[in-house]
This record gives structure tokens, C-alpha cells and sequence, in this order.
């Protein structure tokens, strides 16, 4: 797609979807039909996803808004104000000068280059990601790997998106997975043929510059049998967004003995409502783990889900939630145990501070027939200041008898003894709460490949700091 | 006594008249305490007398608000200092009860402690030589470098560890609050040497204990006699076994007579 002159690009158009190459670049505000098939048709869809996208349209008006998370916010959203489309070509059209400066400096404060600051704030592609990416490509494609952006994806694996997509989560799964699959854009898919092990992690980092950084991504991963890969989302620059609401929908398959390993860091802008819905399927003996940080955003509400549906399948969710001033983490995890022998663990860790509130909302579901089934839940808050909360909202269903279920919550708040300690060995009073924050996160950061796991303790410091955002 | 090492030198620490306490109770009441170069004072007390308190209040804790006196550490008035602060300027506790930091490796919070102490980073080989010859010194297996901080010690891993921390962070005063206590006899011998070591090298020690074995490897100047709050008697390292074989009760003075200095000896 080309760029176009960025002078264009000011304002809002509304045009006809029928001239595709129209000077089109974002649809009005709100979500009708309308919208809907204007979406479909620039991206020249075909006929079933448009039907897929109105169906959703029908289930998203009909349905209400969750009465959990955080009702204020959700009550609070606008529909009809936000825009469901911008083509991606445009978005690079964003000047560096309309990047807010509390964004720039958290970049300046990152010790992120200038080209790489504007390569994350959308303004620019990093051409060195590119050839990054073109390499990688190069290697996986030779094992049969597809690695696409989901537009790509749809149009060149029409017969695998088909059979697929919408499977793990049907569009009437919740108000935001409707919303999404009838606005989706952009997103991921990937593909890993049978026996196939991928090296090193897919990052949807290395297509950045190919991706349309969409509120309403839509990925679709797709383990074939024995075969593995570990796929991360997101970069841990604080997300740029005008848009206030993201609603992601993420679909892993893990047929029988794949392993899917999902990492997640974001950090987005303080201005966003993050309400994404994640699922997995795993099948006879395969694994399913996600890895999900979540700092920025007003709310979050984000509980990434396994269905564990053959013998001997595998999941586990490790979360961290950082929840600062003004802000609400809702998240946690679901598992459903519909097979013998299946284990799952959940570790869930939120920190709270300045007034911050982190949720942790779980289901762990084990169904009549998951005999020797076992369960491992543990959540561990940690409160900074007297003003912070923590609160747990752990559901268990066990159906089955000889299922084993083990639950641990902590709440702990940061102790003056252990600070004392510290300074004692000369470190200053933020260095000794850092510290003990890190040592909180640590079996957190210690899945994370190396680069992410700096780039966490980095962004911790800043949020340690008081002034992001 | 044993010869004092830096008769008539400038104090490293002066404590004089300190009143301190929590939550509206008075536990230290009227400390005085003295501290020249090279010296190394003992304190014997009571449980409950006050001895950890007296530690804290030094460094700084939050928990304790002073309600008189005063303390100069190396010409300073250390109640002015914050508790980093006092770390930095060289002064050091080794603590009765160390906290555990889950989370935190040792390796790298000792990297840390050395970086904010000293005000230097040591190259990363450097240290790791560093920390490997410390820990050999006090029998602590390499293992422990990648655990983390005192969570899951045994009691006596965790003095070898504080131990090991005046050993790397160099103070000029180091307050050992009960380094001796909870160590098998082995123990005892190698974190002893520790200490002594430190000692040679010059650092000044206040040692809070109980029992008069840590004294055979490490000969204090002075012994105190702390109960209910102050410091009741001084003497020399005979004190020490007197108070081993006799116990405290022979020195409750009656009110009023308590707090005035050598009496009887
Ligand atoms: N933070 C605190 N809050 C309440 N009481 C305290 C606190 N710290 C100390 N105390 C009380 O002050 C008294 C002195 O305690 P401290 O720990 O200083 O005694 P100690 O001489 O070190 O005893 P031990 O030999 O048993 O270690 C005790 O009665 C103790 O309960
Ligand atoms: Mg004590």
C-alpha cells in the first residue's frame, strides 16, 4: 500500500466504498452497516467475512455491556464517536509534531533513539525491523511457516481463515469480541505446519511497519499438530493512540501435541480502555501458556481464557498487572478442564500504587468427565500505599471428583522492614520500593526472552518514577 | 582492658543521653555510648532490654521516634541523617532478624548494595571474583548467589550472609546485632573469623550478644551491660565471663542508682 501525501490527511471524509482507490482514508464516526460493508469492501473481502462482520454488527447492538469490570467506564462509552477504520497507509501519515509530548518524553526518558521514537509513535517505518523481518520470513517460509498480517492472511489462505477464524471465539461471545468482529482490522496470522518447530519467537514487532496498528486487531494462531511456536505481541513503548477503546480478539488452535507459548507486554497510553478477548483451544497433549503484562490504559479488562479439550492438554496464564494512579486492571484467567488429565496453572501479580486498583477475576471450570484433572491458581497482590487496592474474584466449578485444586491469594503490601533493609545497604527509598517490586515480578520476567525483560524493569522504573504518561 | 586502640583519637561515635521509643512507649532511656577507632564494644542485656532497639534507632528505622539526646557519627549529627544516608557515610547493621526479598537474587543485590555504598560500579568480572572469594571465606556455597535475598535461609545462612555483606560493603562502624546467635559451632568459628577480619581491616564494631563464646574470637575493648533501656555497667572483657557465670540479677540496682556510671566494680 502507498503512503499518501500526508497533507490529505487531515480531516474527516466520508466517500462511497464502491471507488476503492479513493482518496478513502478513514470511515465517519460510529458503526452501522454502512461502516461495516465499507470496511469490507476496501479491503476487498470476500462475501462471507462481510456477512461475518454484519452478523457481529446485529450481535454487538444486541447485546449489553458487561456488568463486571468496571461498569462507570463501560457505561461511559460513546459507539457512535469512534472512528472503526483507518486505512494503514495514513496512519504512517502521522507527523512527529502531533505526537503528545508526554509520549515523547517517556521516549526521551527510555533513551529510545529519535528513529526508532518515531518508528513507535507511528510516524515513521524502522527499516532496520524490516530486514529483520525479511530474514526471518526468508527462514520460516522455507519450513512452511505463514506469518501474515490478517488482511494478507484472509487473502491469501482464504480456506484456512475460513475453517477457522471465529471458531475459538464466536462473535457472539461477548459485547467487545461482537464489536471486534464486525470492525477487525489488521492483526496477525499464523500458520505452523505439522511438526514444524520455530526457532526463535515470532514477534509481530519484526512487521510493525506492515501492520495496521488497528483498536480492533483480530489474530489468528494456528499450531498443527506436534508442531510449536512462541509468538509476541506488542512493543513495550507506550502504545500511541488517539482512540480510546482497543477491543483485540486473539484465537490460538494447539492441535494435538503443539505448543503455543502467547506473550503479551503492553503499555499503553493512559487514555485507553483495553478490553481484549483471548482464548485458546488445546487438543490432545498440547500446550497452551500465556504471558501477559499489563501496565498504562484506564481500564483493562483482559482474562485470557484455555479450553483444554483432549486428554493430557496443558495450559497455563502467568500475568502481571500494574495498576498506577486513575487506573483499573481487571484481569486474570479462565481454564476449562473438559478432558481427562489435563493441568493447568494460573499465577496471577498485580501491583497497586498511588490509588491504583488491580482485579484479579478468574474461572477455572472442571467438567464432570476431566478425571484426574489438577489446578494450580495463585494471586498475589502488592500494594504500595495505603490508598491502592486489591481485590480477587476466583470462581471454581469442579464437576469432578477426583480433580486436584490448589488456591493460594496473597496480599502483601510493601514493608517497612524490608525497605529499612535495604536502605540499610545504602540503596535511597525508591530504589529499595523498585527493588522489592522487581523481586515481586521476577517469576514474571524470568519467562520473558531477554530484550522484554529489560524493557519491563525498565518501564516498572518509570511507572516507580511517578510521571508516565 | 585490653589496649584501646585509639585512646584519646577523635569518636567515631558519640551517643549521649538518647532517648528513644514507639507508638508512645519509651524504650531506650538515656543511652550513652562512646566509640573510638578500632574500638570494639559489647553489649550484653536482657531479652527485651532494648539492645535491637538501640541498633535501629541508629540506623535509622522509621518505626522508632527519638525523644532526646543526641548522636554524632564521625563529627555528624546522625539523627539528621536518613537511614541511606547513614549507610553511605559507613555505617552498617547487621541485623538479628534480616528480612527476605523474594524475587531479588543475592548476586545482584549485593552488586547493588556495593554500587550504593561504595558510589562505584565494579566491573562485572571484578565483582563476580569478588563475591566468589567472600563466599568461600564464609562457607557459603555459590549456589546462593543466584537465590534469593534471605528468602528460605536457614537462621544461621542468613548471619553468614550479613556477615559477608560487612565483609564486601566496608564500613568504619558495623553494629552486629546477635551475629553469633542460632550458629552451630562450625558456624560460629567461620563467621567469627568474618568479623575479626573486618576488624583488622580497621572497621569499628558494636556487638550485641548473649554469650561470651563470639568473644573468644573477637576481643572486645569494652563490655556494656544494657537492662531496661540503658547501659548499667562498663567494664573490660572479664565483665563478659562475670556476667556469664552470675547473671543479670546482681546488677538491678535500686531506682535512682542505676544510671550513675561504674558503680561497685
Ligand atoms: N517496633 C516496636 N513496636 C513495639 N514494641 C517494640 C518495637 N520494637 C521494640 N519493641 C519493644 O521494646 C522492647 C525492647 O526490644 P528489643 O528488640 O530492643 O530488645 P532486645 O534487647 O534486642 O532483646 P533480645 O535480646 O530478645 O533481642 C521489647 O519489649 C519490645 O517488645
Ligand atoms: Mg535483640
Amino acid at each position: 500500500m502507498e503512503a499518501r501525501n500526508p497533507h490529505d490527511l487531515v480531516g474527516e471524509y466520508r466517500y462511497g466504498f464502491a471507488d476503492e482507490d479513493c482518496s478513502v482514508f478513514q470511515t465517519r464516526r460510529g458503526l452501522d452497516e454502512d461502516v461495516v460493508r465499507q470496511i469490507s469492501a476496501i479491503k476487498g473481502e470476500p462475501d462471507w467475512m462481510l456477512q461475518f462482520r454484519l452478523d457481529a454488527l446485529r450481535m454487538f447492538r444486541e447485546r449489553p455491556m458487561p456488568r463486571w469490570g468496571n461498569r462507570e467506564i463501560l457505561d461511559g462509552i460513546d459507539f457512535d464517536r469512534i472512528v472503526y477504520y483507518v486505512r494503514p497507509a495514513d496512519r504512517q501519515g502521522t507527523t512527529w509534531e502531533e505526537v503528545p509530548q508526554g509520549i515523547k518524553d517517556t521516549f526521551e526518558r527510555l533513551g529510545i533513539p529519535e528513529a526508532e521514537r518515531k518508528f513507535l509513535a507511528g510516524v515513521s517505518a524502522q527499516y532496520e525491523s524490516e530486514v529483520v523481518y525479511h530474514s526471518i520470513q526468508d527462514e520460516i517460509e522455507k519450513q512452511g511457516v505463514v506469518f501474515l498480517d490478517m488482511d494478507s492472511g484472509l487473502r491469501e489462505h482464504p480456506d484456512l481463515v475460513r475453517r477457522y477464524f471465529g471458531t475459538v471465539i464466536p462473535p457472539n461471545d461477548n459485547k467487545f469480541a461482537s464489536l471486534n468482529s464486525a470492525a477487525w482490522s489488521g492483526g496477525t496470522f499464523l500458520y505452523v505446519p505439522k511438526g514444524v518447530h520455530v526457532k526463535i519467537p515470532l514477534q509481530a514487532y519484526f512487521r510493525i511497519n506492515r501492520r495496521d496498528m488497528g483498536q480492533f486487531e483480530r489474530t489468528l494462531i494456528l499450531a498443527d499438530e506436534g508442531s510449536s511456536v512462541h509468538y509476541i505481541e506488542g512493543c513495550t513503548a507506550p502504545s500511541y493512540s488517539t482512540d480510546s477503546l482497543h477491543a483485540a480478539v486473539v484465537e490460538l488452535i494447539a492441535m494435538k501435541g503443539a505448543r503455543i507459548r502467547y506473550t503479551t507486554i503492553q503499555n499503553w497510553s493512559r487514555n485507553v480502555l483495553n478490553l481484549v478477548t483471548k482464548r485458546a483451544v488445546a487438543h490432545e497433549d498440547a500446550t497452551v501458556e500465556w504471558v501477559d503484562g499489563n501496565l498504562g490504559s484506564r481500564l483493562t479488562m483482559k482474562y485470557p481464557a484455555i479450553h483444554l479439550v483432549g486428554p493430557r492438554a496443558r495450559g497455563e496464564v502467568l500475568s502481571i498487572a500494574f495498576a498506577g494512579a486513575g487506573q483499573h486492571q481487571d484481569a486474570g484467567a479462565k481454564v476449562i478442564h473438559a478432558a481427562p488429565d489435563t493441568t493447568s496453572t494460573i499465577t496471577s501479580k498485580s501491583i497497586s500504587r498511588d490509588g491504583g486498583r488491580a482485579s484479579y477475576r478468574g474461572l477455572v471450570k472442571v467438567h464432570p468427565d476431566a478425571h484426574g484433572a489438577k489446578v494450580s491458581v495463585k494471586c498475589d497482590a502488592l500494594l504500595l500505599d495505603e490508598a491502592s487496592r486489591s481485590d480477587t474474584y476466583p470462581t471454581m466449578e469442579i464437576a469432578c471428583e477426583d480433580a486436584s485444586i490448589g488456591h493460594e491469594a496473597t496480599v502483601s503490601k510493601v514493608g517497612d522492614d524490608q525497605v529499612f533493609y535495604l536502605r540499610s545497604r545504602g540503596l535511597t527509598e525508591e530504589e529499595a520500593t523498585l527493588t522489592i517490586v522487581n523481586g515481586f515480578i521476577e517469576p514474571f520476567v524470568k519467562e520473558l526472552p531477554m530484550e522484554y525483560a529489560v524493557e519491563l524493569n525498565r518501564l516498572i522504573r518509570l511507572e516507580m518514577s511517578g510521571s508516565v504518561g | 582492658m585490653s589496649g584501646e586502640a585509639a585512646e584519646g583519637a577523635a569518636p567515631i561515635l558519640e551517643v549521649r543521653d538518647l532517648w528513644a521509643g514507639t507508638g508512645g512507649k519509651t524504650i531506650l532511656k538515656g543511652v550513652d555510648l562512646v566509640v573510638r577507632p578500632g574500638e570494639v564494644h559489647a553489649i550484653m542485656g536482657r531479652n527485651g532490654s532494648g539492645k535491637s532497639t538501640l541498633t535501629h534507632v541508629l540506623m535509622g528505622h522509621p518505626a522508632y521516634e527519638v525523644q532526646g539526646g543526641e548522636v554524632r557519627f564521625l563529627g555528624r549529627n546522625l539523627l539528621e541523617m536518613d537511614v541511606t544516608q547513614r549507610a553511605r557515610a559507613g555505617l552498617f547493621l547487621a541485623f538479628q532478624y534480616p528480612v527476605a526479598v523474594p524475587g531479588v537474587p543475592v548476586s545482584s543485590f549485593l552488586r547493588t548494595a556495593l554500587r550504593s555504598v561504595k558510589g562505584r560500579d565494579v566491573p562485572a568480572r571484578e565483582f563476580r571474583r569478588t563475591l566468589q572469594a567472600a563466599f568461600a571465606d564464609l562457607g557459603i556455597p555459590d549456589a546462593f548467589a543466584s537465590r534469593y535475598l534471605n528468602d528460605g535461609f536457614s537462621g544461621g545462612e542468613k548471619k553468614r550472609l550479613e556477615v559477608l555483606q560487612l565483609r564486601l560493603l566496608e564500613p568504619t562502624l558495623a553494629l552486629l546485632d546477635e551475629t553469633d546467635s542460632g550458629l552451630d559451632i562450625d558456624a560460629l568459628k567461620t563467621v567469627s573469623g568474618g568479623i575479626a577480619r573486618s576488624i583488622e581491616a580497621g572497621v569499628s564494631v558494636v556487638l550485641v550478644t548473649h554469650y561470651q563464646r563470639i568473644l573468644q574470637y573477637v576481643t572486645p575493648h569494652v563490655v556494656h551491660v544494657f537492662l531496661d533501656g540503658r547501659i548499667v555497667r562498663t567494664g573490660g572483657a572479664e565483665l563478659a565471663r562475670e556476667l556469664e557465670s552470675r547473671g543479670y540479677d546482681w546488677l538491678d540496682a535500686p531506682p535512682g542508682t542505676a544510671a550513675s556510671g561504674p558503680a561497685g566494680a
